[in-house]
């Protein structure tokens, strides 16, 4: 143990404990900026510098290791001074905007300004000098250098937790600058929109594309039939943007709120999910059957999710040459948008034409994704907008609603019903447990060989996981699978993923499936899910969402009615020609820029 | 205080035979190589001043099986030059200073990091380069080295800037601890020297350190390679023994009309006429890497400042933010200032952020910003308001 003294207190700590993280332990608080816990230390903003006894300089509290016999003050007149000082400088190069900006109170800089460097400002504008580049070319974001304060959380997140590496510093001095490949629009570089960046960003330069008034004049024209999904994760996280502690489930309350914006239908994610798992799942069990029995060489495996299109983007960059491997299945909120505007068009006797999908995601991407020009199988834009969770919360808040005070409320019918299964879609793993559940259970005609259906082994944390599940007791139609050792892997985060990915190319990964999201806890840390994110908030969501799945009736994708009516009245059976019509897709090779 | 007065001397020029000095010092302990650099007090010559002996003792102490010396031949700061002149003259010592480098800190691999623009000297460095590995061949000692270059980044002249450099990233300082001692080019215990430095080691290991000592004052032992620029009727290099006053600086080198020295660079202090004559050139006074700019009386110490200014803004690598935004603060509030756009009190503000970023920026570079902003306005601050 290291032992330090922090404004005269005693503090005892492990080796390689930061000077900000002591603090933390003495509940000393030490404004940061550039500091954030998913990241590596990047020491770059100086907001939190303290001054050490005997020492020449401040020093950066988060990059600076605790030693023995430290004297650490945070509070002196020259840390003071300092702070002031750096926090100016940093306002004198941001475009301080505030009333017109989408992160107006939810912006650390803004909150820092309010704290530290109220009145009058000694340091000229530099902004006025300048000229910026405001990029609107993703249909997922909006990245606007002249709000951009050189914190580099999001190049860290880009390489570290994602391995994309889109955006990058470059030049130096005055002319520093996040930029990207030879600075491309970001809608032409090996961006995955995945948003975790836009999750990170402390002010407005990196922030969501938000389509909120186009929803509202949606939902405002009598012509037009409104009908609004939500994704699994968005339940457990929407309560953290509207007064509510991370890990509270406001699925009830949030399903009654969007009935109270307007929109004429309120249904789930949640049911195509379901419907996600009887068409992935039979067409795993299609490839094993080729791969095992018919020894057709022509199956890729292993086979590869693709329910997160960051994700999907990331492969097409980064691994093109795997994209067989990919399930050709669309994502659930793109399998709800072709039915919205098909089965369910029909069952409710409107004109698709009128009909306007709308989505609340936990992701960013989505918002790309819906853009896509594969997914118009409905003979429209399949889904028309994507809002993120934090979008949704604005339109609650403008609409005046008072959510605390809201009443809980269940989904509409046909396209509403959903399973256990498919909410832990939400948390890493998820998917690999709901299809587990189904697959094994059609192929041995038991429920999978785990208390309680939970399948505690794809669950957690851990970057890489592992699991083994042998299929024993055949029903006689999956006779072939008898004694199969069902090898599976789940990687969330695109840095994780790209472990899988380099073990695919190196002939190392000895897998069947293989579960992949593109962003750090699954969807529960999605990018557009509330700010912040961190792992502490995270692992709340998580645990919530198993909860979720624990209070369901059913819990298991192929007993959600909804689903077995679909098939019965409109798609036939899993993997007939009209669910490829409508539920499948196809990718495309890109640049690895 | 001590005063040497100028006497010029001629050490890293001397003509030696490297591989006799090798043998001598590959026969000697680490320890004893380590003790005779302690006993020579000899500190960086880079101009931050370092004592050389005890990098190489703290490198020493690191176990570890991979080590690395690393040559900063880096010379970025504005008007020196002295490096240049030694590799092209003298680059058998340097390779042979980073041989016993080496041998005291256990490394068997040295990195010479070579500016950008020195890149027409690599020819004539690797014929150099190719007779010192085939003479530590010979001798049977185990030490090779490698060139990299830089691309004309200032900041790579910052230690871990460098390092960062050499591992193919982007040459940004990083955070310490750790120092370099205990985790430098590849996350390896490195000890990094400037050339004069390795040259000064080796010629302490042929003189010895007790003749070594005979140069110099307490706190500034031995010689030192000056390179002169600006307002002189002799610029260019010349080792001078340390420890003269400024005024006999000028007195050798002025041209009679000689209002102010900038010691050290951009980096560096400048020295008022007044102060000539007290002030020490020596890490008792003024520190300096080499660089000595004198300006007479039809200089402009406003465009002085401001060339350096502009110079920083355009340096930094931009990474903290006292250093990339007060750079730009400093030279647009005395642009302002001189333009009468703001009132002469500005620069008292301006003073208080040059101090904040001395103790606030993350290296060397933001912290030393102040050395100039603060001399030239503090000593002409007339120059910079009318």
């Amino acid at each position: 143990m290291i032992n330090l003294r922090i404004n005269d207190q005693k503090v005892s700590v492990q080796e390689g404990t930061t000077v900000l993280a002591a603090s933390k332990k003495l509940k000393i608080n030490i404004p940061t900026l550039c500091n954030h816990d998913d990241l590596c230390v990047a020491g770059n903003c100086r907001v939190c510098l303290v001054e050490q006894k005997g020492a020449r300089t401040l020093i950066a509290s988060c990059a600076t290791p605790a030693a023995e016999g430290m004297e650490i003050h945070t509070n002196t007149l020259k840390v003071r001074n300092a702070r002031k000082h750096i926090v100016e400088l940093l306002l004198s190069e941001h475009r301080s905007d505030c009333t017109k900006c989408y992160k107006n109170q939810n912006c650390e800089l803004q909150s820092l300004a309010n704290d530290f460097a109220f009145g009058d400002h000694v340091f000229l504008d530099l902004v006025e000098d300048k000229k910026y580049n405001i990029d609107r070319s993703s249909p997922s974001f909006i990245k606007d250098d002249s709000k951009c304060i050189r914190c580099q959380r999001c190049v860290r997140t880009c390489s570290e937790l994602q391995y994309v590496s889109a955006i990058s510093v470059a030049n130096k001095g005055a002319h520093q600058k996040i930029s990207s490949f030879h600075d491309r629009p970001m809608s032409q570089v090996v961006c995955t929109n995945c948003g975790q960046c836009v999750n990170r960003c402390p002010t407005g330069a990196l922030v969501e594309k938000t389509y909120i008034d186009q929803v509202w004049d949606a939902i405002y024209d009598p012509e037009k039939h409104v009908v609004v999904q939500t994704a699994p994760a968005v339940r457990v996280a929407l309560g953290e943007d509207l007064g509510y502690d991370p890990g509270e489930r406001v699925t009830g309350k949030m399903v009654n709120a969007l009935r109270q914006l307007g929109f004429n239908s309120v249904l789930d994610t949640d049911f195509s999910a379901d419907l996600t798992i009887m068409e992935e799942g039979t067409e795993l069990l299609v490839r094993l059957k080729k791969a095992l029995v018919d020894g057709d060489k022509s199956i890729s495996l292993p086979m590869f999710t693709s329910c997160s299109p960051g994700w999907i983007k990331f492969i097409e960059h980064k691994y093109p040459e795997f994209l067989p491997n990919l399930s050709t299945c669309k994502s659930p909120q793109q399998m709800f948008g072709a039915l919205a505007k098909t089965f369910y068009a029909k069952k409710r006797n409107i004109d698709p034409s009128k009909i306007v999908s709308v989505s609340v995601m936990p992701c960013t991407a989505k918002k790309f994704e819906a853009d896509r020009p594969e997914m118009r199988s409905s003979g429209f834009k399949d889904v028309d907008f994507v809002l993120t969770t934090r979008e949704l919360a604005v339109m609650i808040k403008q609409a005046g609603i008072d959510f605390r005070n809201v009443e809980e409320a269940g989904y509409d019918t046909i396209m509403g019903d959903s399973t256990g299964a498919a909410v832990i879609f939400g948390a890493t793993g998820g998917v690999m447990e709901a299809a587990l559940r189904t697959a094994y259970e059609i192929v041995t005609g038991r429920e999978v060989p785990f208390g309680n259906l939970n399948i505690t082994p794809v669950r957690g944390m851990d970057g890489v996981k592992e699991a083994t599940i042998k299929i024993e007791g055949c029903v006689n139609a999956w006779k072939f699978l008898e004694g199969v050792e069902l090898k599976v892997a789940i990687a969330h985060g695109l840095v994780n993923a790209n472990k899988i990915m380099k073990m695919t190319r190196e002939g190392k990964a000895p897998y069947h499936f293989v579960e992949i999201m593109a962003c750090p806890g699954g969807c529960i840390g999605g990018g557009g899910q509330p700010i912040p994110t961190n792992m502490e908030i995270r692992k709340k969501r998580m645990k919530a969402i198993y909860s979720e799945d624990e209070h369901k009736l059913l819990r298991k994708s192929h007993e959600n009615p909804d689903v077995i009516a679909i098939y019965k009245e409109f798609l036939d059976q899993p993997n007939s020609h009209k669910s490829h019509e409508l539920l499948h897709t196809h990718y495309v090779e890109r640049d690895n820029f | 205080m001590e005063n040497k007065g100028l006497t010029k001397v001629d050490l890293i020029f001397e003509k030696i035979d490297s591989k006799e000095v090798m043998v001598k010092a590959f026969k000697m302990s680490s320890a004893e190589i380590i003790q005779s650099m302690l006993d020579s007090g000899l500190k960086g010559r880079g101009g931050a001043g370092f004592p050389t002996g005890l990098k190489w003792k703290y490198t020493a102490a690191e176990k570890s099986p991979e080590k690395y010396i690393v040559c900063n031949a880096d010379e970025g700061e504005p008007g020196t030059f002295k490096d240049r002149e030694i590799l092209d003259r003298a680059s058998n010592k340097v390779h042979g200073g980073m041989a016993i480098a080496g041998k005291a800190i256990g490394a068997k691999k040295g990195f010479v990091y070579l500016r950008g623009e020195y890149r027409y000297l690599l020819p004539k460095l690797m014929i150099e380069l190719a007779s010192f590995h085939k003479m530590i061949h010979e001798i049977g000692f185990d030490f090779s080295i490698e060139y990299r270059m830089g691309s004309g980044a200032y900041i790579c002249g910052e230690e871990s800037a460098l390092f960062e450099s050499i591992e193919g990233k982007r040459g940004e300082p990083r955070n310490k601890p750790p120092y370099p001692t205990t985790s430098g080019v590849f996350e390896k215990p490195t000890s990094i020297n400037n050339v004069e430095t390795l040259v000064t080691a080796m010629m302490i290991i042929h003189h010895g350190a007790q003749n070594f000592i005979q140069y110099g004052t307490k706190d500034s032992r031995g010689s030192k390679v000056f390179s002169v620029s600006g307002d002189t009727p002799t610029p260019g290099i010349f080792e001078l023994e340390l420890g003269m006053t400024v005024l006999q600086f000028v007195n050798e080198f002025g041209d009679g009309d000689t209002k102010a020295v900038q010691v050290g660079g951009a980096s560096g202090f400048c020295v008022p006429r007044k102060k000539f004559a007290e002030t020490i050139i020596g890490f008792e006074g003024v520190p300096t890497g080499g660089s000595m700019k004198l300006f007479n009386s039809s200089r402009s110490m406003y465009n002085v400042l401001h060339n350096y200014l502009d110079f920083f803004t355009e340096e930094s690598c931009g990474q903290c933010t006292p250093c990339r935004v007060g750079c730009q603060q400093l030279l647009k509030g005395v642009e302002k200032v001189k333009k009468g756009e703001a009132k002469s009190t500005y620069l008292t503000e301006l003073v208080k952020l040059a101090d904040t970023m001395k103790i606030a920026a993350k290296c060397g570079l933001g912290q030393s910003v102040g050395n100039a902003f603060k001399s030239i306005v503090g000593n002409f601050k007339e120059e910079i308001i009318y």
